[in-house]
């Protein structure tokens, strides 16, 4: 399964996790990846199909709350730690648009 | 970034050539109280950021509960939806990246959805009369709303050319139920009219079942239309597109239309329809291209850590199931029966979003003829006049079953019925009261309406004589001015009797 | 007379008896930190103010005759992964530099509304990837057995601060780890409770199904008050359990291995492990055995997978989890070098570029592979599997023995920068702890003494069944009651005194 990841991989995977990747560190992290990648790619080896996955360490279900309205944040605290705020709201750069 | 511009080919043509299918993807906002997985409230339209906390702020640290009467909610709609409730599902990570949303996550279902494999049925109207269509529901599924951004800058108020972003989180984690069809094959050139009912229905099913406003107006109610094209009589599905947020049901069905017609359009050309989501523009009724599916999408989905799965009991969702209330087709072809009502009539009711209201008239006593006569006549046009949805006007069916009793008592005529409407609407009190305040009551005093009657005729002595020769039907003239000399107060009928008596 | 080199529990008792008074004793610890902090690095942020203002209220309190939590003004440091209102929260990383958390974590409340004075953040590697604190973007912290040698990670900062004198007591997390392993390669004790004894609302979340708050004390009594302090059901915590905490402050004072069954992991320990850690494992052993404990071997064949399976599911939630650091609404923002007008995106990517350091932007990427699409059976998929098969394991385990025992970690703490080129290896100093947070079980490590070849502190590794967290306190305060026998004083009184500075008031 593991047949290595390229420097490309690497760097579409940076993309989908919104890390702007230097030249430099594409050259480092590729082998680093590899290396731990064909090392952990053993698990696949040994989970046969009726062995069920486990999520969570201890089983539960059914954790609800109540539909009640709790106190949360004022406007201030919530915007406290922005790096821009502007008519009460989160100010953020230009959004690449869906619609171009 | 799309295939070259072509031609869009006219509806009816294009059903000549292709057989359309859809899939609906609608998303409703629930009406609890608190959010989907924290406290916060849900009002709509408060002071922006005033309805957050760490956890729909997504600050470092907090963590997500789930919302009981949500997930009470997403049976009740799986049920009244006939789907099958699953009993263990659980919540999964979509992860993407956007600035609306806190977590750069979105906290909602995948391949474990609460409910799934449904159905519902819709009527429309066909060339052929009423024809029922059945509409499979492939899931609904339990998800958060993100935050609203306002784009500053730029010409349009749109993101496209917006010079920055402001965003709000008020709306962040708003309990939504994401509906999704399976393709919808066979409805041929009814397809937009069938979309339409769909949504319809699906609105007012939410309605009656008491978890959401559903007003797509402030967007608690929105709709995704897939849509492909295939040639006639073929088994495959063609490539679809997905426009996104068809915000009312007239814009589904031009929507539906729409991308037919522009979907045969390259078809005709001989290009392929690039698999892409659109965007809808309720002004000029045209879609355009979004971004393209690409790989670029890949939501790394995995089952949501810091929740537990969600494990409803048979005895939980019978006890939901016995809540349902009858399903709003079944409702209304009894009510149609109970009023006797038309079809006609029962459409227009429906239209004008009147049942409610008439059901109520009627059980506070008036009959259902004049319950519809208030409804769809005098109340419905001034709702219209003002544009105030009709339930808004002040006007409660109480006290049109009043005003009507008033009628039925001859205390007042259906004229002096709408100034009382008037003082009902101005708040001037209860019908009694506006009657007596501004002196509406028909004058029962034979007295002063011979008096009248005496006045009307000498005036009108050419008149009078043509009801003396026995052409009765002319009395509707001497009738009018007694009505006029009356101010209105006047029962109609009894001048009549008075004019004849007093000619014959 | 100093009260920094007093247990907790000591503490505690002389506060009660109006011997002391926590704002002198608050001050001590203050001055501690003056003194030696400097060169141990362990704390990010302090509270000194904020610190004494609790520790005379609750002075106050007492003198008013009202009744107190027993640890009330004891003063507490807590990892900086803890979100605390008012105190700068960075999980030592720069992309939260400067960040004052709006709320505070349950147990930041719980430590607040018992009275015990918060005397600031410790370090620890960047969002608790590590096993060196190496990682953390605000410079190493360094052992107090040695400066030049690592504190463990990724709760070294606790640890050091704890075994420097600096507090009594401590909060640390641990998700592979991060407790237990800094405990053994710094002489102090560190339990990793149940996974839902604590709840973890507020707790930076590195991996969300193996994340653990727990106590870093001197002494296993200290370890226990602590857990009973901070355990319990948070309804706000979703997979916290909703039962009383178990009894492990009686358990601690029972300390009585009697007749208990004792498993030693045939796949923990051997080949891979220091001499040294080996002949202090084995002493330990027979000390158990002389105190009337039966000792069995086990079996875990599946731990064996366990590094591997541990490597997929953390980066997979922590690259989930990290993504909300996007510079959008608190934290780190900076636009793209020589671009002009850069939009949400671009701003998103630079920052997390410049704001995460790169053992995080590795987990990172590693995590996002593994979630990718057809990628996910194979990996994140297979790794829930073998967790499955690792639960197994420690179920037949559990049927046969009371508790399992086991060196915390391969090495004693080796030298600053010696591994950071290599992750994998830095990965196994985790190789005995991570069983444990895969499957949710409970963990404790108390120091076992020093290994000869250099004389640094080794620590031995208790595991229990999920919910049965008072057998480690037993065990744990039975085998450090005979090594304190045996040994006449804490083994953290053989570590070389700090070089002090004056502390300046
Ligand atoms: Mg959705
Ligand atoms: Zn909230």
């Amino acid at each position: 399964m593991s047949d290595g990841i390229s420097r490309a991989d690497v760097a579409h995977l940076a993309n989908l996790a919104r890390i702007d990747l230097s030249d430099a560190e594409l050259d480092r992290l590729t082998p680093e990846l590899t290396v731990i990648l064909e090392s952990v790619a053993q698990v696949a080896a040994i989970a046969s199909a009726d062995v069920p996955p486990t999520s969570h360490a201890v089983p539960l279900s059914n954790v609800f709350r109540e539909d009640v309205v709790t106190p949360g944040l004022t406007p201030e605290q919530a915007l406290a730690g922005a790096p821009a705020v502007e008519q009460q709201r989160f100010a953020v750069p230009r959004i690449l648009g869906e619609d171009a | 970034m799309t295939a070259t511009r072509t031609e869009l080919v006219p509806f009816d043509a294009a059903l000549e050539t292709y057989d359309p299918a859809m899939g609906l993807e609608v998303h409703v906002e629930l009406n609890t109280a608190s959010k989907m997985f924290c406290g916060c409230s849900t009002v709509f339209g408060a002071e922006p950021n005033t309805q957050v906390c760490p956890t729909c702020l997504g600050l470092p640290g907090a963590l997500p509960v789930v919302n009981g009467k949500a997930v009470e909610s997403a049976i009740r709609i799986g049920l009244a939806l006939n789907c099958s409730i699953a009993p263990w599902s659980r919540f999964a990570r979509k992860n993407y990246f956007y600035p609306d949303m806190p977590k750069n996550f979105q906290t909602s279902q995948y391949d474990e959805p609460i409910a799934y494999d449904g159905w519902t049925e819709v009527t429309v109207e066909t060339d052929e009369g009423p024809r029922v269509f059945r509409i499979d529901i492939e899931r609904a599924h339990m998800e958060e709303d993100t935050g609203k951004s306002l784009h500053v800058g730029g010409s349009t108020g749109r993101i496209h050319g917006a010079d920055h972003s402001l965003v709000d989180y008020n709306r962040a984690g708003i309990p939504l139920i994401e509906v999704v069809t399976k393709p919808i094959l066979g409805a041929g050139k009814y397809a937009p009219l069938v979309a339409r009912a769909y949504v319809a229905s699906l609105r007012e099913l939410v309605k009656a079942l008491d978890v959401s406003d559903a007003r797509m107006e402030q967007g608690s109610m929105r709709c995704d239309v897939n849509l492909s094209l295939a040639p006639s009589g073929s088994d495959v599905l063609g490539t679809r597109s997905e426009t996104k947020n068809v915000n009312s049901l007239r814009s589904v069905e031009r929507a539906v239309r729409y991308e037919v017609e522009r979907h045969a359009g390259i078809l005709d050309a001989g290009q392929k329809v690039v698999q892409e989501t659109r965007h809808w523009h309720e002004d000029t009724g045209v879609t355009t291209s979004g971004r393209e599916k690409s790989d670029a999408e890949d939501y790394r989905y995995f089952p949501e850590p810091d929740l537990v799965p969600v494990a409803p009991s048979d005895a939980w969702v019978e006890e939901l199931r016995a809540t349902l209330p009858e399903p709003p087709a079944e409702r209304r072809a009894r009510l149609q029966a109970e009023w006797g009502y038309s079809d006609l009539e029962m459409r227009d009711v429906v239209g004008a979003g009147a049942i409610d209201l008439i059901e109520a008239t009627i059980s506070a006593g008036a009959t259902p003829t004049a319950a519809r006569k208030w409804w769809l006549g005098d109340l419905a046009r001034r709702a219209n006049d003002t544009a105030t949805p009709i339930d808004e006007l002040g006007v409660t069916p109480t006290q049109v079953a009043e005003v009507q009793a008033l009628v039925d008592a001859k205390r007042i005529n259906d004229k002096l019925a709408r100034q009382v409407f008037d003082g009902l609407v101005a708040g001037e009190g209860t019908p009694e009261e506006i009657v007596a305040a501004r002196g509406l009551e028909v004058v029962s005093d034979d007295g002063a309406l011979a008096a009248a009657v005496d006045r009307a005729i000498e005036a009108n002595p050419d008149v009078a004589d043509k009801i003396r020769d026995g052409k009765v039907a002319a009395a509707g003239a001497l009738i009018g001015a007694v009505m006029k000399d009356m101010r209105g107060q006047a029962d109609a009928g009894r001048v009549r009797e008075l004019i004849i008596e007093k000619l014959s | 007379m100093s009260t920094i080199r007093l247990s907790a529990a000591e503490i505690a008792e002389k506060l009660a008896a109006g011997e002391v008074s926590s704002a002198e004793v608050t001050q001590d610890h203050l001055d501690r930190i003056a003194a030696v902090d400097g060169d141990v690095n362990a704390f990010l942020a302090l509270d000194g103010e904020g610190a004494l203002e609790t520790a005379r209220d609750v002075d106050a309190r007492r003198a008013a005759g009202e009744t107190l939590h027993p640890l009330a003004g004891v003063p507490i440091a807590v990892k900086d992964v803890v979100a605390t209102e008012g105190i700068v929260t960075t999980a030592g990383s720069r992309i939260l530099e400067g960040w004052v958390p709006p709320y505070d974590a349950f147990l930041t409340r719980r430590l607040r509304a018992a009275g015990l004075p918060i005397l600031g953040k410790t370090n620890m590697d960047e969002f608790a990837m590590g096993s060196s604190t190496e990682h953390s973007a605000y410079g190493p912290t360094h052992n107090p057995w040695d400066l030049d040698r690592i504190p463990g990670g990724s709760g070294g900062g606790s640890a050091a601060a704890v075994g420097a004198y600096e507090a009594p007591l401590a909060i640390g997390t641990d998700t592979g780890g991060s407790i237990r392993q800094p405990a053994a390669v710094t002489g102090t004790v560190g339990v990793k409770p149940t996974y839902g004894g604590v709840s973890r609302y507020g707790l930076i979340a590195l991996a969300s199904s193996l994340d653990q708050a727990g106590p870093v004390t001197r002494s296993v009594l200290d370890a226990a008050l602590l857990h009973e302090l901070i355990g319990g059901h948070d309804p706000l915590d979703s997979t916290s359990i909703d039962a009383p905490v178990p009894p492990v402050v009686e358990a601690a004072r029972r300390a009585d291995v009697s007749g208990l069954r004792i498993g030693i992991v045939r796949e923990l320990g051997g080949e891979g492990y220091q001499a040294g850690v080996r002949a202090r494992f084995d002493e330990a052993v027979t000390l158990l055995t002389k105190a009337g404990a039966e000792i069995v071997e086990v079996s875990c064949p599946s731990f064996e997978y366990a590094l591997s399976t541990y490597y997929l599911i953390l980066p997979a939630e922590a690259s989930s989890n990290l993504a909300k650091f996007d510079a959008m609404r608190y934290g780190l923002r900076v636009g793209p070098h020589g671009v002009a007008d850069p939009s949400a995106e671009q701003v998103m990517a630079a920052t997390r570029e410049a704001g995460f350091g790169d053992e995080v932007k590795r987990r990172i990427i590693i995590g996002t592979y593994a979630l990718s699409s057809g990628y996910y059976d194979a990996y994140y998929g297979s790794a829930q599997k073998v967790r499955t098969l690792i639960a197994q394991d420690f179920a037949r385990a559990f049927e046969q023995v009371d508790v399992l025992i086991s060196p915390t970690s391969p090495t004693t703490a080796f030298r600053l920068g010696s591994k950071l080129d290599d992750p994998m290896s830095m990965y196994l100093q985790d190789v005995a702890t991570i069983p444990a947070n895969l499957a949710g079980i409970p963990g404790l490590s108390l120091p076992v003494g020093v290994a000869e070849e250099d004389g640094l502190p080794v620590g031995l590794q208790v595991l229990a069944p999920a919910m049965a967290d008072d057998r480690l306190y037993n065990v744990g305060a039975a085998l450090e009651r005979l090594l304190l026998e045996q040994w006449g004083a804490p083994l953290l009184s053989k570590a070389p005194e700090l070089a002090t500075k004056e502390a300046t008031k």
